[in-house]
């Protein structure tokens, strides 16, 4: 493949800028004084602070345990969903179901999540022991993260060619074969991009998780937001710190996986066994 | 497939119902309420009429344009560089990595890289050039707005450029198109749906963007955001700030069937 | 599909390893067997060491959720699904929940130490005796100025504001009870006024101010003074000592005209649970030494007398942040104005905000 010179140097620029504010956040934690205006020199101190505060670290792992788990479950509803919309004939159904799962989208936090919280507030009085927390929050981070997911795969499926399905099944291939051993493989791309979305946004979340959690149960976005009064200590930048290496971890981590991927699948190419 | 496919929607279904539909029809009731909690058609009547409202939507749209414009002109360019290196996967989840920092803390790091004693100016003032008021200023709201929604964009386009069959692209140079005959050919229209998908994903929430137009606009920036948000928090017009949002969700639905009828022109 | 099943996998397996991180912080801090009281509370707003030593002292398990605004905690409460046993509302928003049945009578019997209060924070009109609240913080409105730019003379009265001098260098807290009291400030109306006309008035009033302000913003002025891309702000003395303990070169000022004081109060919400561990909780941040050591923590004006006294003279005397009971009897507190007033304020505040 061909490089241009002026592409490289774009991406470098556009790198830059991504990461510019990300490293001055990283920056500041390892300031020795108390804010963000100042560096007066090099410290661990806020990352001292970071693990004796057993609240924070907590609610980091609740967080991430949270994002990962409704990004998982938003996907799987995200990609039914996909199926679904593709399957209907009827273009009239096709674009009802679309406009209404882009709904969520437009629809401003504070309008999901005071609607959220009127709907699971009517759900509690409904069931018994049903309360705000962990459960609540997980619902609503799937509900918003769903659209997104929809968003991500259906281009990838309109591109299918549908005689690939209709191939698989004359060669005998059941609904569930066909379904993971043809679809699934080829919505891959979008798959992984709308897990991603799902678990970006869950991240980010502040409004509705606000209105939507209790028990105890809190996310870093809820935290750190309702510090702003008091201001923020570079203790979060800390914690920031710690997620983003956990971050590049996980990329690192995640890219060995997909090049093993890779390299199994030109080593069955070069000896001529395809699946 | 009949089977499966009603398998497939149980799911979603149960989704639509509870968290699209119940929703939907809350806020829609609570547009024709007043603060009393009687019916009333006041709140479109005092949206429609208001000038201030009308400028709001109108400000909503400029600014989602621009940011939606700005992210798929730098967004764009970057996913087709990004397709063509190495390890491609790699450099894509890097892209997103930073939206995984909280969004008032980078809004913080603009605060002080765009401050008038900040990293730009400083950088700036090397050469001679006077500290500018960069901060409270639309540049810096749209570039900070850009800034945090550009991996939203470029997800989308990528992952629609990855999939182009590159014999397509040989097979365009094979018959002599040159390089932009061939992008404009072959490989734009192909990445057409990707460009969508991140249009909408960008320009519908960026109708309701409401905390940076405080952090960083200074609230020189109001959008409907702003406004559903204090209507549901400070003065508890519920009523009022649901009418915005039922105003939202039909200008979502007029720019969806706009990218639907450009895909349509597409593959005419 | 194979690529597929191993990031399940992987995910699932780093979902099972955080689960177990959770339980296992959860179990270090311990108790969780106990009884718990759920504090409602704005983030950072407690010592988190008071809360240990109250764990400590009386056995009960703290829960301290956070909210971010005063509304949005209302919103939370009047909708129910969680149970909370201690909230601390500002005063305007006390009375609104006492108005909407949202809080419980607090027993005067079962408090110990309400005696410590000074009495020139107890008895106010957004909670006549105490019956619904004890107060937790207090300050006021005003002034922070920069002393490289400015001069305390330049900013000691609110019409000081409109000279030109100041064009575009105001940072202006977001809020409509604040910007149109300030216009009201000038014509020497209660902050609390109701009539249309003096409201017009003041808006007026305001809408010469507008090439004055610099950027209406909200938390974030604390950096925007700290890093001096601000001059001048308005802002509540909490937030202002926050500054001044960044920036040497900032002081608070409470202009002449008077101004809002405000108070953060203590309440129980209607949903309380654990009733006695509220009371608990009230009773020892009563108590003058968690008192001060709390207000050592968070920088804002203490109440209790007897914490005060504990306190550094420096910290006493200062007369931003303790004025005299002069300067006290100008200033007034917010009033819960109703739904309809509070549109009305709204909407004159945002024809302001977007035809500056």
């Amino acid at each position: 493949m061909k490089k241009s010179k002026f592409g490289t140097i774009y991406l470098i620029v556009i790198f830059i800028v991504l990461y510019l504010p990300i490293f001055y956040l990283l920056t500041f934690s390892f300031n020795a004084g108390a804010t963000m205006n100042h560096f007066t020199g090099f410290s661990l101190v806020h990352f001292q602070e970071l693990f004796s505060d057993t609240r924070l670290l907590i609610i980091l792992l609740q967080t991430f345990l949270l994002a990962f788990l409704s990004a998982l479950i938003a996907t799987a509803v995200g990609v039914c969903g996909t199926l679904w919309i593709s399957y209907s004939k009827k273009k009239l159904t096709k674009n009802a179901l679309l406009a209404a799962n882009n709904v969520l989208l437009v629809s401003p936090d504070v309008i999901i999540g005071a609607s959220f919280l009127i709907l699971f507030t009517v759900a509690g009085n409904l069931l018994q022991g049903f309360g705000l927390g962990f459960v609540t929050v997980l619902l609503s981070h799937v509900a918003f993260s769903v659209p997104i997911v929809v968003l991500m795969v259906l281009p990838q499926l309109k591109k299918m060619n549908e005689s690939l399905v209709f191939a698989a099944q004359d060669l005998g291939a059941n609904n569930w074969q066909a379904l993971t051993h043809v679809i699934l493989p080829y919505l891959t791309p979008g798959i992984i991009a709308g897990y991603f979305m799902a678990f970006t946004y869950s991240l980010d979340d502040f409004a509705v998780t606000f209105f939507v959690t209790g028990g105890g149960f809190t996310t870093l976005s809820v935290e750190i937001y309702s510090r702003a009064r008091q201001g923020v200590s570079l203790e979060v930048n800390a914690l920031s710190t710690l997620v983003f290496i956990f971050a590049l971890i996980l990329v690192a981590g995640y890219y060995l996986i997909s090049k093993d991927d890779a390299s199994a699948k030109s080593v069955r190419k070069k000896r001529g066994v395809s699946r | 497939m009949h089977k499966m496919r009603s398998l497939f929607a149980v799911p979603y279904a149960l989704w639509l119902l509870l968290f699209v539909f119940a929703p939907v029809v809350l806020i829609l009731g609570y547009s024709f309420m007043d603060i009393n909690g009687h019916f009333t058609l006041a709140n479109y009547q005092a949206f429609f009429s208001s000038s201030n409202y009308l400028l709001l939507t109108l400000n909503s749209f400029w600014y989602a344009l621009l940011i939606t414009a700005s992210t798929l002109l730098l967004g764009y360019p970057a996913a087709y560089f990004l397709t063509r290196l190495k390890h491609r996967d790699f450099w894509l989840l890097l892209v997103i990595l930073p939206t995984w920092i909280s969004l008032l803390l980078k809004a913080y790091a603009f605060i002080g890289i765009f401050g008038i004693h900040g990293g730009v100016n400083q950088f700036l003032n090397l050469f001679g050039i006077p500290a500018k008021q960069i901060l409270f200023t639309n540049f810096s709201f749209v570039f900070v707005s850009a800034y945090i929604e550009l991996p939203f964009m470029i997800m989308p386009i990528y992952n629609s450029l990855v999939e182009i069959d590159q014999s397509l692209v040989f097979a365009s140079y094979d018959l002599g198109a040159n390089k932009r005959q061939t992008f404009t050919k072959v490989i734009w229209p192909l990445s057409l749906s990707g460009v969508n998908s991140g249009i909408q994903a960008i320009f519908i929430p960026s109708l309701s963007l409401f905390m940076l137009t405080r952090l960083i606009g200074g609230n020189r920036v109001i959008t409907l955001g702003t406004a559903i948000e204090e209507h549901f928090l400070i003065t508890q017009n519920w009523g009022m700030g649901a009418t915005i949002g039922v105003v939202l969700i039909i200008v979502m639905l007029l720019v969806m069937s706009l990218t639907r009828e450009r895909k349509g022109d597409g593959s005419r | 599909m194979k690529k597929l099943r191993a990031l399940l996998l992987g995910i699932v397996l780093i979902i099972a390893v955080l689960g177990a991180g959770i339980w296992q912080l959860q179990r270090k801090s311990g108790m969780s067997g106990a009884k718990t009281v759920n504090i409602y509370n704005w983030g950072d707003y407690l010592d988190p060491a008071l809360i240990k030593k109250f764990e400590k002292e009386t056995g009960y398990k703290v829960n301290y959720d956070t909210f971010d605004s005063n509304e949005a905690m209302y919103t939370k409460i009047k909708q129910g699904g969680t149970a909370y046993d201690i909230a601390v509302p500002s005063d305007y928003m006390t009375q609104k929940m006492i108005k909407d049945h949202l809080v419980k009578k607090i027993s005067h019997a079962k408090l110990k130490g309400l005696d410590n209060i000074g009495s020139a924070y107890l008895n106010l009109p957004f909670d006549p005796h105490n019956r619904y609240s004890v107060p937790y913080f207090w300050g006021t409105l005003g002034i922070i100025y920069n002393d490289k730019y400015y001069q305390e003379s330049d900013v000691d009265h609110w019409a000081k504001l409109w000279d030109p001098k100041f064009a575009h260098q105001i940072m202006f807290i977001d809020g409509a009870r604040e910007y149109l009291g300030v216009g009201l400030s000038t014509f020497g109306y209660s902050l609390n006024t109701t009539e249309h006309a003096k409201l017009l008035q003041a808006t007026a009033k305001l809408k010469q101010l507008g090439p004055n302000i610099k950027a209406i913003a909200a938390d974030e002025i604390k950096m925007y003074m700290a890093d001096e891309e601000g001059r001048v702000a308005v802002e509540y003395s909490g937030e202002a000592s926050e500054m001044m303990a960044e920036n040497s070169h900032l002081h608070y000022v409470i202009p002449n005209e008077g101004t809002n004081v405000w108070f953060d109060n203590i309440v129980i919400p209607k949903s309380v649970q654990n009733k006695k561990g509220a009371y608990a909780f009230i009773n020892f941040m009563l108590r003058p030494d968690n008192a001060a050591q709390n207000t050592r923590y968070i920088g804002y004006s203490t109440p209790n007398k007897r914490a005060l006294k504990m306190l550094p003279s420096s910290v006493r005397n200062d007369r931003a942040f303790y004025p005299s009971k002069a300067q006290l009897r100008k200033m007034e507190v917010y009033e819960d104005l109703g739904a309809q007033k509070l549109q009305e304020y709204n909407d004159l505040y945002l024809e302001l905000k977007m035809k500056r």
